[in-house]
């Protein structure tokens, strides 16, 4: 499989509006995660990552003209906009734009009378794609809490087929009352800061975010992360639980390894999907024990940004790229006493390590899972 | 890398009360206004114990029984990707669970309110645990479905696929399904998705 590299990327989320920004708090182990009292999106008050309104603003009014956009369009835009600032002379003509979301707008949806035409992901797409003057129609990638990471696969994939030279992949959801009420009718929402992996885990927290990466079919002058792998994998079991035996995802993270060529013993690190819901944490880390990846240091970001379904992916994959560069493993926050069946080696506290391999992992409603292998590439190669 | 070459093997249509397979009309109901009525129709016609097709919302249900007409009598890898795309994602059943919410909001709609879980209702139908992807586009897009999957079967990451268009938005309703395997007549290529999928739609 050719390699893709990774070029500049840009978070826009609680934690901060630059990747630097996010990189400092997670190693300063700051949460985004807080306690709401907000009638707009719960009659109850919650554990959730969002992003302060009047800074949205400020920092969208500096770039554009607010009036014409949604929240979460004004996020996608800064994210983008983050990635332009640093490649003036991107050329839109062989740049294609793939965007990772699945619920877009949702926050506009009303129960009755005419549909805001925003919340279809289609319009969405098109206002992100005609503000910059990218040629090509926007590709939309809409695969539930895989999509982050499956829209880096596609991006790679409209790369390597030889359609484009860079793809702009950008991932977002909000936050919003539709997807908040509904894992709370799943019973699904922890009264407390989400503990992935712990004992005491009781559910997700949400939050909000929005991400971009510019992929890359060439190689920059150094400090190359190429994405070398990637999969996705079906559990065939059931639409809203994982699979018992993690079946989906341990084929997933057999599928990357083939590929890539690695064993077990050659990754040096993974970014898990870690909800901590009950089933979903045992579930991964049955599957990483079945694939022998039980020694590989391993942490969960949702304690710093609760889960932030189509984003979610790809912030995690942002941040395995800097890890990888700045070799740093970062603390698994809020984890506390290990609360799976299988051993596994959460990363407890930030320390400095020579990491040259990574493995990023996410699953999702619908029984999907997904599997991305990066490559540090020694300088001067 | 591989080379082998990939056929367009089968092919199914769901659009104004008529299922096509292969070009040729299999069922149709023209008395009928609601999907959901005709859906039930065709599915009692196809004599499928299957009593969990009634928990899925309407779009799943369409991708289920387009899959069985596709899939009928074949041997099927679980390997078999399945490439979806649509236009109006989980839309209708995003309404339906935005009105619960006023009340009782219900998980069981909630869970569909995502475009991607007619793909596990069909993975989990047909035992497959393979690649999957859903695109949002206002249009078909075989430039796009074609590129993608063929990626996927030159990588060797899949023997064959499943891919096509399953949209639902106001209650209308375009299904176009076609299974990419090695056995076949028609090549798979971008002009001959194109061909066959406006070939349904004239």
């Amino acid at each position: 499989m050719k390699k893709v590299y990774l070029h500049d990327d840009a978070i826009i989320s609680p934690l901060g509006f630059s990747t630097a920004e996010n990189l400092q708090a997670i190693k300063e182990e700051y949460s985004g995660l807080k306690l709401h009292q907000k009638n707009s999106l719960s009659a109850k008050e919650f554990y959730g990552g969002i992003i302060e309104e009047k800074k949205l603003e400020n920092s969208f009014d500096k770039i554009a003209d607010n009036s014409d956009f949604t929240r979460l369009e004004k996020m996608m835009i800064l994210a983008v906009h983050e990635i332009l600032k640093k490649n003036p002379d991107l050329n839109f003509n062989n740049c294609g734009l793939v965007i990772s979301t699945t619920k877009g707008n949702i926050d506009l949806l009303e129960a009755e009378g005419l549909l805001n035409k925003k919340v279809f992901l289609t319009e969405l797409a098109k206002s992100i794609g005609e503000y910059f003057g990218f040629k090509a129609e926007p590709v939309v990638v809409s695969n539930a809490c895989i999509s982050g990471g499956l829209a880096l696969i596609v991006g790679k994939n409209l790369i390597t087929s030889g359609q484009f030279q860079r793809v702009i992949v950008v991932g977002g959801d909000l936050l919003s009352k539709f997807v908040l009420s509904g894992f709370s009718s799943f019973q699904a929402v922890s009264a407390v800061p989400c503990k992935p992996f712990s004992k005491s885990r009781s559910g997700i927290s949400l939050g909000e975010a929005a991400a971009a990466v510019l992929l890359n079919s060439e190689r920059k002058e150094k400090d190359n992360i190429a994405l070398i792998a990637g999969s996705s994998a079906n559990d065939a079991n059931h639409i809203s639980g994982p699979s018992r035996t993690g079946e989906g995802l341990f084929k997933t993270i057999q599928k990357v390894l083939k590929q890539s060529g690695l064993q077990p013993e050659d990754l040096d690190y993974i970014s898990a999907h870690g909800t901590a819901t009950p089933y979903n944490d045992e579930m991964e880390a049955i599957a990483l024990s079945r694939s022998g990846l039980s020694h590989v240091p391993v942490n969960s970001l949702k304690g710093y940004y609760g889960h932030t379904l189509g984003a979610s992916a790809l912030v995690e994959s942002i941040i395995t790229k800097h890890s990888l560069l700045n070799n740093e493993l970062y603390c698994s926050l809020n984890f506390e006493e290990s609360g799976v069946s299988k051993p596994l080696n959460i990363i407890r506290q930030y320390e400095k390590e020579e990491l040259s391999f990574a493995l990023k992992t996410a699953s999702g409603f619908g029984g999907c899972n997904l599997s991305l292998i990066f490559e540090k590439e020694k300088n001067g190669r | 890398m591989g080379d082998k070459p990939f056929f367009i093997e089968a092919l199914v249509a769901i659009k104004s009360n008529v299922v096509y397979r292969n070009g040729e009309e299999i069922f149709r109901r023209d008395h009928i206004q609601e999907p959901d009525a005709f859906i039930k129709e065709f599915f009692k016609n196809l004599k499928v114990k299957y009593p969990k097709f009634h928990k899925m919302d309407v779009l799943s249900k369409l991708g289920f029984l387009a899959s069985e007409v596709l899939l009928k009598d074949k041997y099927v890898s679980p390997d078999t990707a399945l490439i979806f795309s649509n236009s109006a994602s989980s839309m209708e059943t995003d309404r339906q669970y935005r009105a619960s919410m006023e009340d009782f909001p219900s998980p069981s709609l909630f869970v569909y309110t995502l475009p991607n879980i007619v793909l596990g209702e069909i993975s989990i139908r047909h035992r497959l645990q393979s690649e999957n992807a859903f695109f949002v586009s206002e249009k078909f897009n075989p430039h796009l479905i074609h590129t993608y999957t063929t990626g996927l079967l030159k990588n060797e990451m899949s023997p064959a696929a499943v891919c096509g268009w399953l949209d639902l938005k106001n209650k209308e309703y375009d299904v176009f399904l076609i299974l990419i395997s090695e056995n076949g007549k028609i090549p798979f290529t971008e002009e001959n998705l194109q061909k066959t999928y406006y070939f349904d739609n004239e």
